[in-house]
This record gives structure tokens, C-alpha cells and sequence, in this order.
């Protein structure tokens, strides 16, 4: 059983959840991932590092209550806890040659680059970050990517906050500039997909992180597989992190959409909602 | 006397295909008792040579027949950890069975049924040795680590198995689905593990929650036995097409996660037309999996009939269950519509010359395609050992496909202390074969300690 040991409502879908896990805080890194099961008829779910406090034994993770399991673990409090939580899994985040690098979140995937901002900036590198947001509502952590960025730029869909467009059209600008060695990009695959598509063209090394879905986390099942570079590799142990010019998004697409509807039916069926599809 | 051997009880076909219970009920008492009349109490014994663990299997039988069925338990427990397990999957008829002298002029003993009804009918506490001040870290919870973790315990170690799922017993409840072997039994050996004292330690992944160096730092030996656990897929086009699985997804799906059960919160592939590719136990496992789940399922099998290497009883099983057996046929590729697979492209095969494993090897028939429509595929081709521990390892010495090399006569490996067996050492074997492997490494671990 692993503790709860701190709660934060982000916004109305988006939860932070400080989970007592010593063993996961002494050895994680930036950019692994966590498995977690809610309860003993628990789906397992990956979900990506947000932040860890080794001294506390901590892992944190930010997530969003989309679906039958992550809205079971929104049900939880404070001081309760969860029946499993597995890690660190995958490779850490790679970033050692980097000098100056933009560092790109999209939704829920600007907590993912929380981490690598800090650890950029603790190394005295060049960070910007761009965070992508539907809404002003949902952006999270702004003060702490302020305080660890050279410049932070915020993107929100409707121009609720910062400037209006996608975290491409504020990347575009940079890159036009000039002078970036390597873009880090994590949120949904569509928005990861176009980062790909703009920084080929300026030929800057890009590193995007595959949420897939998986089973286990650690080889076994092969649900996870992608084609990068005309090879299947696993998400789970040859990733999570490859070189996005490299990555076949559209299977990507594609295979995150397998249990579209049979998960659909079983949140709302969790909720007591009837079925819309 | 009767040359023919007594059934076991078998539910009927048309039943157990719709649900997840037990296919195989056992002997009754009277069947047990009749059975064991049948042995011929050997001198020699050449079904024990069958056995990788050397069962003593005139004793037990000789035990059961007289009715002592305490005795007859405590006499196979001499040898083997898992009778209640091991009397459901071993292989009987290429091990024990196979050397039975019945066999020759008629039908082999049923060892493994009675093995298996004399596990069920008789609880016989373990019993533990004076401690010994010992403490040994076992990782993984399949039957190689179960064994050795048994076998340390009751001889008075301290012993710690770590597990990287939520649940304990590694193959035996992922792989292996429930109507082939109960949940329940697993959850039993290995309570009677925690009675002699194991610690089980589940979500730890050996190799990045935890390093084998802080294993070996603060054990006194290690023992891996952490499973072939990787699948293999063919390399042909439309492999990541959606609703093509391997056959560790989506058995894991089933059986660890319990997606055939309403409450469970894991989703799974619920499909019409299902093809398995494959024509292992796990092949067996998966067709049966998916006709329980509503698929009409077809097993695509590159060879023939006579080269499956599924038990004997599960093939039988899945011909009565209704499962459609496509031999002698290979995928060469998947299609797909709207990325969901529709149909799968084979070719006919024919039996060639013997390879190396003295098998005929399949050779492509021209022009002999053809295509199976499905909306599911399960590739069931086998599985290689999971390289997370050994890459994070690297002292230790690793043979052919990443298996771990063990000393044959001991078990211990290039390092010191550090012991192995299973799958993740063989490659690819059976449940008895883990075990046997777990017993070889605790008994020398026990002699390390001996001679320390």
C-alpha cells in the first residue's frame, strides 16, 4: 500500500498527487515513469515522473481524470492510500549535450518537463520553456517553470492567457531566431507529431516522450511497441524518450486509440453515467 | 490387469468453454485408488528418470495405494515444491509417463493425475529447521524462485523474494489462465511459504526500484530467477496493426488483471474471429483464453500435428472446445482496415529435412497463399529473457538470446553468490524444469553457507 502523503486540485480534471514511495524516490530520474493500480480491481496505468523528494521518499505525479481509473484515484484523500505503485521505469531523460534547449509541454505533458527544466538550470544551461494550455484555468506551475526558465512563453488555445496560438507557432519564433540545440517535447501526440514536423525542417535535434499504453512496464507485453526509425522498440524499456524525427506518430495515433470505446463504457458506467460515445 | 488408464473427471466441452473454471476435475477417490493399482511398482523405477526433480514415484503410488495419502504427500515433497501445481502442467507424457512400463504394452500410469490428487487431498505443514542466521534475496516469484525460496526456508534461511507485479507467482498467474490452473492453488503454496517465514516484497523491480548490487551488498546470496518474459513477434508487415497482441498481453490481461471479469478496470480486446499464431501451451492458452472471451478462434501452426509442443491433454482440450487447427500454414502478413486488423495472409508449408532440434523443419509450398479473415491476432511464438536485470548488471555472463549462464552442477553464476535458474537461465522451459533449477541453487546455497 503506498500513501498519499499530499493532494492538490490544479484545476477542475487535474490532480497532484505526492505518493510515499521511498524505495521509487531513492533511484528515480526525470523523464522515468511510474506504474500505479487504485485499488485490488485496479487497471495499471503509466504515468510519467512529475517531480520526487528523495529526503521525503516521495514521487509526485500529475494527472488528469479522463477515465475510469484516474477518476478512481480522484476519489482518493489525503492520508489514504493506493495498492501499488512500481518503479522507476524506463531510461531517465538524456539531455547532457544540450546547451541552449526549449523545452515544449502541451496540457498535461507541462508536467513532464517540470523536472528537466530544473536539472537544465541546475547544470547553468540554457532553458526555455513553451506550455501549451486549452484555457488560462488550465495551466499549471507557472511560478515554478518562471523561476527555473531564461524565458517562458505561454500558448493558450484561446488566448485566455499569454498569447493566443499553438506551443508550434511560439516554437516557430524561436527557431527563426536561431541558435537552439535541442527541443524536448512531451503532451498529446498530435501536438508532439507537429513539433516533430516543424523543428525537421530547421534540423533541431528533438526528444519527444511516449506515454503508450502498457501492461507491466518493464518488457513483457509488447502493447507498447512503436516503430522509430523503421523498428518496433517498447516504449516502456527502449524509451520512454526517442528521437521524434525518428517516431511513426500516426501508428502512434492509431494504436493509442485500441480501447477507445470499451473504456468509455466503463467510466461511465463507473459514474453512473449512461454511455456516450 | 487393464491395459487402459482411468479418467479423470473433465467437464463437459460445450460448458466449460463459456466460462473460467477448472476444465480438469481430477480423480475421484475410487479412480485414485484404481489408478494406483495400475503401477507396477518397479524396482528400477525409469519413470523417475523422467522426472527433472526425481519424484519418487513408486513410493507415493505405493503410499496412495495403501491409503496413506499424508504419505504419499509428504513423500513427493521430498522432492518437488508445487505437487498441486506440478500435477496440472507438467508435460507428463514426455517425462514421468513416457518411461512408465504400462506405456509399453498399453496406456502409462496416470502419474501426473494422481500426483495431483494426492496434492489436493492432503495438507502437510512445511516444517523449518533452527534458524541458521542466514539471509538470502530471491528474485522473482515464478516456480524457479517459489522453490528455491521453499527450499531455503525450510532449512532455516531468512529468506526475501522480490516481485515486479502487484502479485506473487510470476507465470503461474499471468500465463497459465485460471481453467488450467486455480488462482487459489498458487495463493495457497505461497501462504504456506509466508508460514515458514518469507518475506514478499511485490512492485520491485530488480534491476530499478532496486540494484542487484544492493541485493548482494546486503545478502548473504542471490538467487534470479526472473522468467523469460519477453515476447517475439515475426517481423511481418501489419505487426502493430490494432488487435494484433502477443499472447503475454493479452493472457496478462486475463488472467493477472482479471479482464474477463466485470469489476476488473482493465480493458481487453473482445473479439469475433480470433487467429493464434503458435501451437505451444501458451498458444493452447491463449486460443482457449479467447474462446472463453466469445472469439471463434483458429491456431495458425507452421508444422504438423505430431511437432506441437503443447501437452498432449491441452490440445485434446481445445479440439473438443471447438478451437479450428490450421497446421501446416504460416502468417506472412497482416492487413489491416482503418488500422484495425481484418485479415491475415498465410502460406501453406511442407515438412523438409530434420533442423537442429531434430525437428522437420517447414519449407514454403509456392504459390499456396491464402487468407484467414479475424479481427484478432495472437502471435504465440515463444518468449526470450528479460534483459532490465542483467543490462543493469553487467558482471554477469550471458550466453545465447541474453539467458544467464548458470553452472549446470550448481547454478551459480559468473558472480559469486549469485545463483540463477527458470526460463531466464534455459530460455524457454516448463514449470517442473524451474523448480528443479530453484532446488539445484538453494541446496547449493545451503552448501556455501556449510562450508563458509
Amino acid at each position: 500500500m503506498f500513501r498519499i502523503a499530499r493532494k492538490n486540485v490544479l484545476n477542475f480534471n487535474t490532480v497532484e498527487y505526492e505518493i510515499e514511495a521511498p524505495l521509487v524516490a531513492k533511484s528515480c530520474r526525470g523523464g522515468q515513469f511510474v506504474i500505479l493500480r487504485v485499488d485490488e480491481n485496479g487497471e495499471r496505468i503509466p504515468l510519467t515522473i512529475a517531480d520526487y523528494d528523495r529526503a521525503r521518499g516521495t514521487v509526485t505525479v500529475i494527472v488528469q481524470t479522463i477515465g475510469a481509473t484516474t477518476y478512481k484515484l480522484s476519489q482518493k484523500g489525503e492520508g489514504e492510500y493506493i495498492c501499488d505503485l512500481v518503479g522507476p521505469l524506463g531510461n531517465p531523460t538524456d539531455l547532457g549535450d544540450c546547451e541552449n534547449a526549449i523545452l515544449v509541454g502541451g496540457g498535461i505533458g507541462s508536467a513532464v518537463i517540470y523536472p528537466q527544466t530544473a536539472e537544465m538550470k541546475k547544470l547553468g544551461k540554457k532553458v526555455t520553456v513553451i506550455v501549451g494550455a486549452k484555457t488560462k484555468e488550465l495551466l499549471i506551475h507557472e511560478d515554478d517553470f518562471r523561476a527555473r526558465s531564461d524565458e517562458f512563453i505561454i500558448m493558450t488555445d484561446d488566448g485566455s492567457y499569454g498569447e493566443k496560438g499553438f506551443v508550434t507557432d511560439a516554437l516557430k519564433k524561436l527557431l527563426d531566431r536561431g541558435g537552439y540545440d535541442c527541443v524536448f517535447a512531451v503532451g498529446p501526440l498530435p501536438m508532439m507529431r507537429a513539433v516533430c514536423a516543424l523543428t525537421e525542417g530547421y534540423g533541431v535535434k528533438t526528444i519527444v516522450s511516449m506515454n503508450s499504453i502498457m501492461v507491466d512496464g518493464t518488457g513483457m507485453c509488447g502493447g507498447c511497441r512503436l516503430t522509430v526509425g523503421g523498428k518496433t522498440k517498447y516504449a516502456c524499456v527502449d524509451g520512454p524518450e526517442f528521437d521524434g524525427h525518428l517516431v511513426d506518430f500516426n501508428e502512434a495515433i492509431n494504436r493509442s486509440k485500441i480501447y477507445r470505446e470499451q473504456e468509455a463504457e466503463h467510466y461511465c458506467r463507473l459514474k453512473g453515467e449512461s454511455v456516450k460515445l | 490387469m487393464n491395459n487402459v488408464r482411468n479418467k479423470p473427471l473433465v467437464r463437459d466441452a460445450s460448458v466449460r468453454s463459456r466460462d473460467f473454471e477448472e476444465v480438469c476435475l481430477g480423480f475421484d477417490a475410487k479412480a485414485a485408488k484404481a489408478e494406483s493399482e495400475r503401477c507396477l511398482n518397479c524396482k528400477n523405477a525409469p519413470c523417475r528418470t523422467g522426472c527433472p526433480v526425481g519424484v519418487n514415484i513408486p513410493l507415493f503410488i505405493s503410499l496412495l495405494k495403501g491409503g496413506d495419502t499424508g504419505g504419499a504427500k509428504r513423500a513427493i515433497l521430498a522432492d518437488s515444491n508445487l505437487p498441486s501445481i506440478c500435477g496440472r502442467v507438467c508435460p507428463q507424457e514426455s517425462q514421468c509417463e513416457k518411461f512408465c512400463v504400462r506405456g509399453i504394452k498399453g496406456e502409462p500410469v496416470a502419474i501426473g493425475q494422481l500426483e495431483r490428487f494426492v496434492a489436493d487431498n492432503a495438507d502437510i505443514p512445511l516444517e523449518k529447521a533452527k534458524a541458521t542466521g542466514k539471509r538470502v534475496a530471491v528474485v522473482g516469484s515464478g516456480p524457479a524462485g517459489l522453490t528455491c525460496a521453499g527450499d531455503l526456508a525450510k532449512a532455516g534461511v531468512e529468506v526475501t523474494v522480490y516481485e515486479a507485479f502487484h502479485k506473487l507467482g510470476g507465470v503461474l498467474v499471468y500465463g497459465i489462465p485460471e481453467f488450467r490452473l486455480p488462482k487459489e492453488l498458487v495463493r495457497k503454496e505461497i501462504s504456506s511459504l509466508e508460514g515458514l517465514g518469507v518475506k514478499f516484497v511485490t512492485d520491485a523491480v530488480i534491476g530499478k526500484t532496486l540494484g542487484v548490487k544492493e541485493l548482494t551488498e546486503s545478502y548473504d546470496a542471490v538467487f534470479i530467477g526472473t522468467g523469460a518474459g519477453l515476447p517475439m513477434f515475426m517481423g511481418i508487415p501489419g505487426e502493430n496493426l490494432n488487435g494484433v497482441f502477443s499472447a503475454n498481453e493479452y493472457l496478462t490481461r486475463v488472467n493477472l488483471m482479471k479482464a474477463y471479469l466485470e469489476t476488473s478496470d482493465t480493458p481487453v480486446y473482445r473479439a469475433k474471429k480470433a487467429v493464434i499464431v503458435g501451437a505451444g501451451n501458451v498458444a493452447m492458452d491463449a486460443a482457449r483464453t479467447a474462446l472463453r472471451m466469445g472469439a471463434e478462434v483458429t491456431v495458425v501452426y507452421r508444422r504438423s500435428r505430431a511437432e506441437m509442443p503443447a501437452r498432449a491433454e491441452e490440445i485434446v482440450h481445445a479440439e473438443e472446445e471447438g478451437i479450428v487447427f490450421h497446421l501446416l500454414s504460416n502468417p506472412v502478413a497482416i492487413n489491416g482496415e482503418n488500422g484495425f486488423v481484418k485479415s491475415v495472409t498465410c502460406v501453406e508449408m511442407e515438412l523438409g529435412e530434420p533442423d537442429a532440434s531434430g525437428r522437420r523443419s517447414p519449407v514454403v509450398k509456392e504459390g499456396s497463399e491464402f487468407t484467414i479473415e479475424c479481427d484478432m491476432l495472437i502471435m504465440a511464438l515463444g518468449t526470450s529473457p528479460n534483459p532490465l536485470l542483467t543490462s543493469s548488471f553487467k558482471e554477469l555472463q550471458l550466453g545465447r538470446k541474453g539467458v544467464i549462464i548458470a553452472d549446470e552442477t550448481t547454478g551459480e553464476t559468473s558472480v559469486k553468490g549469485v545463483f540463477a535458474g527458470g526460463d531466464a537461465v534455459t530460455g524457454s522451459a516448463t514449470v517442473i524444469k524451474a523448480m528443479g533449477q530453484g532446488k539445484l541453487a538453494a541446496k547449493s546455497i545451503l552448501k556455501m553457507f556449510e562450508n563458509a
